[in-house]
């Protein structure tokens, strides 16, 4: 217990996540994982609770603190499981976000209160087959005929896609401004011309549904373009920071639960005639484990920080980012070690955790992105 | 009608507790502190009561240190409407509490009094049946279901072998069983509303209470390790062990 930095709301926040997700999502993880979907009462109870809308501030029905309590909850609720903490993360920062930032009075009102609280689920759809760290090489065109916007094209890796009721849709609307010439649209997913393809078989977070996404002369009414004809590049990468901080956090909470069973084994896992947390190889991993969780929170804590304070935090939360999703993979792996062959079992959950960590370095800015991002702010360094 | 809640600040019950080197308690240092779960049943009921629009008005209560303000805010949180610290930084004995809490008891004047059946820490038992005792009411212990109608309050209580349902006037004491309810989380919302409801401090001076104690701790010691076992070679040699070294049969 070292959180005397912590206010006591955020204390309180953390220790709600924390009992919710050992008691409603952890014993359930596994079943989801199977079914590949998580269980639509305990994300009613998600929303019922405010954790659904973390970065929405109270006037519009949700339940914003600041980074640092949203940060807490999706550790919390990613150590129960990692699929749910997607889900969480992803409907917090590009679901509800951009309509924060860029709806009209009348879209915030249509969508914001049911988004907060969870009764809507967002899903956004920007990555192309072709166009994944190249965001803003778009195909999908919308067309403005009639007083009604016409979308056509194809999406990849939309998160919640299958479970969301709206849809935020990046298209080309003037190709010939190239990166000025992409929009964005509120599509509401009963739309027909919303497609959902197929829901993709992943190597983890096997819960969470990413799909593909056809849109198919999807006609919506014009006043359902988001923020400005053209500013559609900005709005995509409007919430780095957040939806990064999203991300470490999810990360650092399934190293921790990781983390927390690789510990728990190597008490009680008796070889050589004592427990193997004994044997200094073992003692040795957890411990470089345990440090570099701590290390993980402290960089993720300092850019929710920022992000709270208003402060310019771009670098921040990409190192933060990069450090969590990188430490993850190299935690969990631990943990599986520490285990030996029953952590190769899907009778232990260690090798769900280390499924579920890989994600983390590819989504929301892969390693190579934030490493890019990173270098490309030392140019502001002092020397 | 005014429920009020008397809770404590224990630790936390996922915290494997270790025992002082000089054996005086309990190491506390860098441990989670948690309300206790009967406590949160206790809140929970109340909050139901009131829900229910039996209750119209929830006061929170603790005896401990400043920092108990927290499972106050949690209370609060999870429904009560305001809060009282009885702050007190020394350890007390449950009389010393129940006295304190007849005196919050005297001044609030609840119909009903509703609280954990024992606190994890020390698993004494003692403060609701004392806290009756001293305020000449009655009381429902290890309730298990409460219905108020009236004047009255019927309780189910959990005893060996069964259950007994008691018929209480009001005002009463109930203490909570673990089957009573299953508490609620504290939605995000409530823990913001938590921070503008109001929470009172007292001292125990104040109350005109002396907490004085009459019980001395003289040693705490964790319990002493299992031993390893043993394997018997036949049925013959285990059924001999039963009968002789164990005495079972």
């Amino acid at each position: 217990m070292h959180d005397l930095e912590l206010s006591e709301e955020q204390r309180m926040i953390r220790d709600m996540a924390r009992d919710f997700a050992r008691r409603e999502i952890a014993p359930k993880a596994q079943s989801w994982e199977k079914a590949g979907w998580i269980d639509d009462t305990l994300v009613t109870q998600m929303g019922e609770l405010g954790l659904l809308g973390m970065v929405v501030p109270e006037e519009w029905g949700g339940s914003y603190i600041d980074y640092v309590a949203y940060a807490l909850a999706v550790e919390e609720i990613s150590a129960g499981d990692g699929a749910t903490g997607a889900l969480m993360s992803i409907h917090n920062s590009v679901g509800c976000g951009p309509i924060l930032r860029y709806g009209s009075q009348k879209q915030k009102e249509r969508w914001l209160p049911s988004l907060a609280s969870g009764q809507a689920i967002g899903c956004f759809c920007l990555t192309e087959p072709h166009a994944g760290s190249e965001a803003h090489n778009l195909r999908t065109r919308a067309e403005l005929k009639d007083g009604h916007w016409v979308l056509n094209g194809a999406k990849q890796f939309v998160s919640n896609g299958r479970r969301a009721q709206l849809s935020i849709v990046f298209a080309v609307t003037d190709p010939e401004l190239g990166k000025k010439g992409l929009s964005a649209f509120l599509v509401p997913t009963d739309n027909p011309g919303f497609v959902v393809d197929r829901s993709e078989h992943k190597m983890g977070i096997k819960a969470s549904d990413t799909c593909a996404v056809t849109l198919n002369d999807c006609v919506i009414p014009e006043a359902n373009l988001l923020g400005e004809r053209g500013k559609g590049l900005a709005i995509a990468l409007s919430n780095l920071e957040g939806g990064r901080i999203g991300i470490a956090a999810q990360a650092l909470g399934i190293a921790r639960a990781a983390f927390e069973a690789a510990l728990g084994y190597a008490r009680e896992r008796i070889q050589f005639g004592k427990p193997i947390i004994e044997h200094q190889s073992v003692a040795n991993m957890l411990a470089d484990m345990h440090t570099q969780l701590n290390a993980t929170r402290l960089l993720v804590l300092h850019a929710a920080r920022l992000k709270s304070a208003g402060l310019p935090c771009l670098s921040e939360a990409s190192q933060a980012k990069l450090f969590a999703s990188e430490m993850a993979e190299r935690v969990c792996s631990h943990a599986v070690q520490i285990h030996g062959g029953y952590g190769y079992l899907e009778d232990y959950p260690v090798e769900k955790y280390y499924r579920d960590a890989r994600i983390t370095q590819i989504y929301e800015g892969s390693s190579e992105i934030q490493r890019l991002l990173i270098a490309r702010e030392l140019a502001h360094y002092d020397l | 009608m005014k429920v009020l809640v008397p809770i404590k600040r224990v630790v936390d019950y996922n915290v494997k507790v270790r025992v002082k080197a000089d054996n005086s308690g309990v190491d506390l240092a860098n441990v989670k502190m948690s309300m206790n779960p009967f406590c949160e049943i206790a809140v929970e009921e109340a909050v139901r009561l009131k829900e229910k629009g039996v209750a119209t008005e929830i006061v929170a209560v603790t005896v401990g240190p400043a920092a108990a303000q927290e499972q106050l805010r949690t209370a609060l949180a999870l429904g009560a409407d305001r809060a009282i610290l009885v702050e007190a930084n020394e350890e007390l004995n449950s009389l010393a509490v129940a006295k304190l809490l007849k005196a919050v008891v005297y001044k609030e004047q609840p119909q009903l009094v509703i609280l954990g059946k024992q606190a994890i820490d020390s698993d004494n038992n003692q403060t609701g049946q004392m806290l009756a005792a001293l305020c000449g009411y009655a009381q429902g212990t290890f309730a298990s279901k409460v219905e108020v109608s009236g004047d009255k309050v019927r309780v189910a209580r959990e005893i060996d072998g069964g259950s007994q349902t008691v018929e209480l006037s009001l005002p009463a004491i109930v203490t909570t069983d673990l089957r009573l309810n299953e508490p609620r989380y504290a939605s995000l919302p409530n823990i913001m509303k938590a921070k503008k409801k109001p929470l009172e401090t007292v001292t125990p001076d104040a109350l005109g209470v002396s907490t004085a104690s009459t019980v001395k701790t003289l040693k705490v010691e964790a319990p002493a390790a299992r031993s390893a076992g043993i394997k018997v070679k036949s049925v013959a040699e285990l059924v001999e062990k039963l009968k002789n070294e164990a005495k079972v049969i």
